[in-house]
């Protein structure tokens, strides 16, 4: 009788040596002359533990890591096939708590199924959704996904059940659901996650949206830097071809919709809607001016439901389960739960699904078990490059959309970035300036020119230049960003520059920054 | 009054007709396998650099007369995004990720590295040939950085010494080669 034996086909444990250690565990086990059967699973997000291996026991899914290939005939030796103890041993998988203590409704299946194996996934809840969608009339399903509560999981924090509402009630000979797949936050990667760990989830998702909107064509606008969820996004959508999950018959219900990937080229802008749009049509992902809404008037003129990964595989659940299931998760208006990442300099970075409402301290230190360097946490950016920088006397703001607002932050995509006391703050609200300028896409002038600007003045009062003049200066420049540019980028750069300025303003004085910039 | 000289004024010049004929072909297939997508320029140019390695200048305007819309259209897109090459890369590409999370963990460092090691700033390439050297934000690596693609191929936690290798590896297979 064979083993299973789980390895991550992923993109970090792959880069950490997975296919190396899958590799080691074939040899070893045919040199033994023991049989196995492999299974590249998705990860479960506990990167710190990178590449695990589980074993399939009668006492469930034992988990070893982080194992390198070196130590895969000493994992034989010790009886690893029958979950016998070992140095790397986690034990059940199920029961570490970093993972027992979450929350796990949208990234329910990650790690535990083979992405690409349509059995797998039906055998554990998968197409349920689409099943009790398609014995729905379309209102119904917008009303169902209202009523969950479901947010915008990609920053924005838009009501999906509204967006919804709007194509439904726009009248069109083609209409179309892209998927915002352009995870181009610094400190985010639960899109890519979820691609490359439970792709029919997403696909399942956006053919409900397609259902309930009228919507025969959909993309998703995935960035070139993720090449192997490409790949497995590419098998998944094949598979569901195969299978008549997607084209002119989606499953026996009469109704069509045609799935496609688009790679983007390397432009953060595009992962504003407009810009997407734009890019998905050949040309410049430079953003329109709204109104029209996408909702209205989106790809090739017609109306459009534009939504993020994670917002498209929330939806899956909710139909199979039910609004109130999800909703009675949550908190305040954020109804549900949001995969959240842990990432920077942070001793066990990952991904942590929970209810909205756990405490940025409680996910730091009780998850995140401080920094990854020993030295205490000084700074952390939530929100991805447009986000705040927070000290420690923010981190019981629960994640809320609403709470990080009114404590003026921001919750994005739930990226969280973890910096030790090394951080010079001054060079990270330069850095925010910078990257502004570098991604600007040039349509208005307060994101294309002030973000150069807002470098110079960074660069002058850091040199100690007039600072209180070019602290006013910067401060005035940062107003017109917010409330002149056309789009996020330039409005909401201010925001990791202001916040640096106004928790650490030491830093922006110093005598060694000073010598660094005169250098 | 002389008389006026006559001057040839090619009113279609053959688009593409200097472009190398291995260059054409890549992209008149690329052309020919995406033509019929909705919004196919961007398939069209990754197809044209997934072959190449860039895309050279002289092929804008063939792609510009296959797709029918103007250079400028086609220009004006390379140019936007920045994955798109119009040079030509060393014989391996280190995409470095420059973002926050990776910063947080030691990336300012390894960039400084890079460059010294290779000799080369950003967006260039090291004299030998070997090593071209581009920026990325962001590789969704954030909790294992820092990060880098080197020919495609994600490495997680890369420090100096780590870089180093891997500069070292692409050496020794190369000469095996």
């Amino acid at each position: 009788m064979s083993v299973t034996v789980y390895v991550p086909r992923e993109a970090t444990a792959r880069a950490l040596g997975a296919d190396a250690v899958a590799r080691a565990l074939q040899e070893e086990a045919a040199r033994r002359g023991v049989a196995i059967r492999l299974v590249r699973n998705g990860s479960r997000g506990l990167f710190w533990l990178e590449p695990l291996i589980e074993i399939e026991t009668p006492q469930g899914r034992i988990g070893y890591g982080p194992v390198k290939s070196a130590d895969v005939p000493g994992l034989f030796e010790a009886g690893a096939l029958q979950g016998h103890p070992h140095r790397l041993c986690q034990g059940a998988v199920e029961s570490i708590p970093y993972l027992k203590r979450q929350e796990r409704l949208t990234c329910a299946r990650l790690g535990v199924i083979d992405p690409v194996s349509l059995e797998d996934y039906r055998a554990h809840g998968g197409y349920a959704g689409l099943g009790a969608a398609l014995a729905m009339q379309p209102a119904e399903i917008v009303q169902t996904v209202t009523d969950s509560g479901l947010r915008g999981r990609g920053g924005a924090a838009f009501p999906t059940g509204i967006k919804w509402k709007t194509v439904l009630g726009t009248a069109g000979q083609q209409k179309y659901i892209v998927c915002n797949a352009d995870e181009g936050d610094s400190g985010t990667f639960s899109d890519r996650l979820l691609m490359e760990g439970d792709p029919f989830c997403l696909i399942e998702g956006m053919t409900i949206a397609a259902l309930a909107v009228g919507a025969t064509r959909g993309y998703i606008y995935l960035r070139w830097e993720y090449p192997q969820a490409h790949a497995i996004l590419g098998q998944a959508i094949a598979a569901a071809y195969q299978h008549g999950l997607l084209g002119a018959d989606v499953m026996g219900s009469g109704r069509a919709f045609e799935l496609q990937v688009r790679m983007g080229a390397g432009a953060y802008i595009c992962g504003e809607e407009t810009s997407l749009l734009e890019s998905l049509e050949g040309r410049r992902g430079q953003i329109r001016f709204k109104p029209p809404l996408p909702a209205i008037k989106g790809l090739f003129g017609c109306p459009t439901v534009v939504n993020n990964v994670i917002t498209f595989a929330s939806v899956p659940i909710i139909l199979a389960r039910g609004a109130a299931h999800y909703r009675d998760f949550g908190m305040g208006r954020s109804r549900g739960s949001l995969p959240i990442q842990l990432t920077g300099n942070i001793a066990r970075g990952g991904l942590v699904e929970r209810a909205f409402g756990v405490t940025l301290r409680e996910l730091l230190y009780d998850y995140g078990g401080g920094t990854r360097s020993g030295r205490p946490i000084r700074a952390v950016q939530v929100g991805g490059p447009l986000g705040a920088y927070w000290p420690e006397s923010r981190f019981d703001t629960p994640l809320d959309y609403e709470a990080f607002a009114a404590a003026g932050g921001m919750l994005g995509h739930g990226g969280i970035v973890v910096f030790d006391d090394t951080v010079d703050m001054a060079a990270q609200a330069r850095y925010a300036m910078e990257f502004c300028a570098i991604e600007s896409c040039g349509k208005c002038t307060p994101c294309r020119i002030g973000s150069t600007r807002g470098v110079e003045v960074i660069d002058r009062l850091v040199a100690g230049d007039r600072s209180a003049l070019q602290e006013t200066v910067l401060r005035d420049l940062c107003n017109t960003m917010v409330y002149g540019s056309l789009c996020a980028l330039g409005g909401l750069t201010p925001y990791p520059v202001l916040s640096a300025l106004d928790y650490f303003p030491e830093d922006f004085s110093k005598p060694a920054a000073r010598q660094a910039v005169g250098s | 009054m002389g008389e006026r000289k006559r001057v040839a004024i090619p009113i279609r010049p053959a688009p593409g007709a200097d472009l190398p004929a291995g260059e054409r072909a890549a992209v008149l297939d690329a052309v020919e396998r995406h033509r019929s997508l909705e919004g196919a320029l961007l398939p069209v140019l990754h197809a044209i650099q997934d072959r190449l390695g860039w895309i050279p200048p002289k092929a804008v305007p063939l792609i510009a007369f296959e797709l029918n819309i103007t250079r400028a259209d086609v220009h004006g897109v390379i140019t936007f995004y920045h994955y798109f090459r119009q040079h030509p890369p060393g014989r391996h590409v280190i995409h470095l990720c420059r973002a926050e999370a990776c910063q947080a963990v030691g990336a300012v460092a390894l960039e400084d590295h890079a460059r010294r090691v290779l000799g080369s700033e950003m967006h260039g390439t090291s004299v030998d040939g070997s090593h071209s050297l581009e920026p990325v934000y962001c590789l969704g690596n954030c909790a294992m950085g820092p990060s880098l693609l080197y020919d495609g191929e994600l490495h997680a936690c890369v420090t100096p010494e780590r870089f180093d290798e891997l500069l070292h590896a692409a050496k020794t297979s190369g000469e095996r080669a």
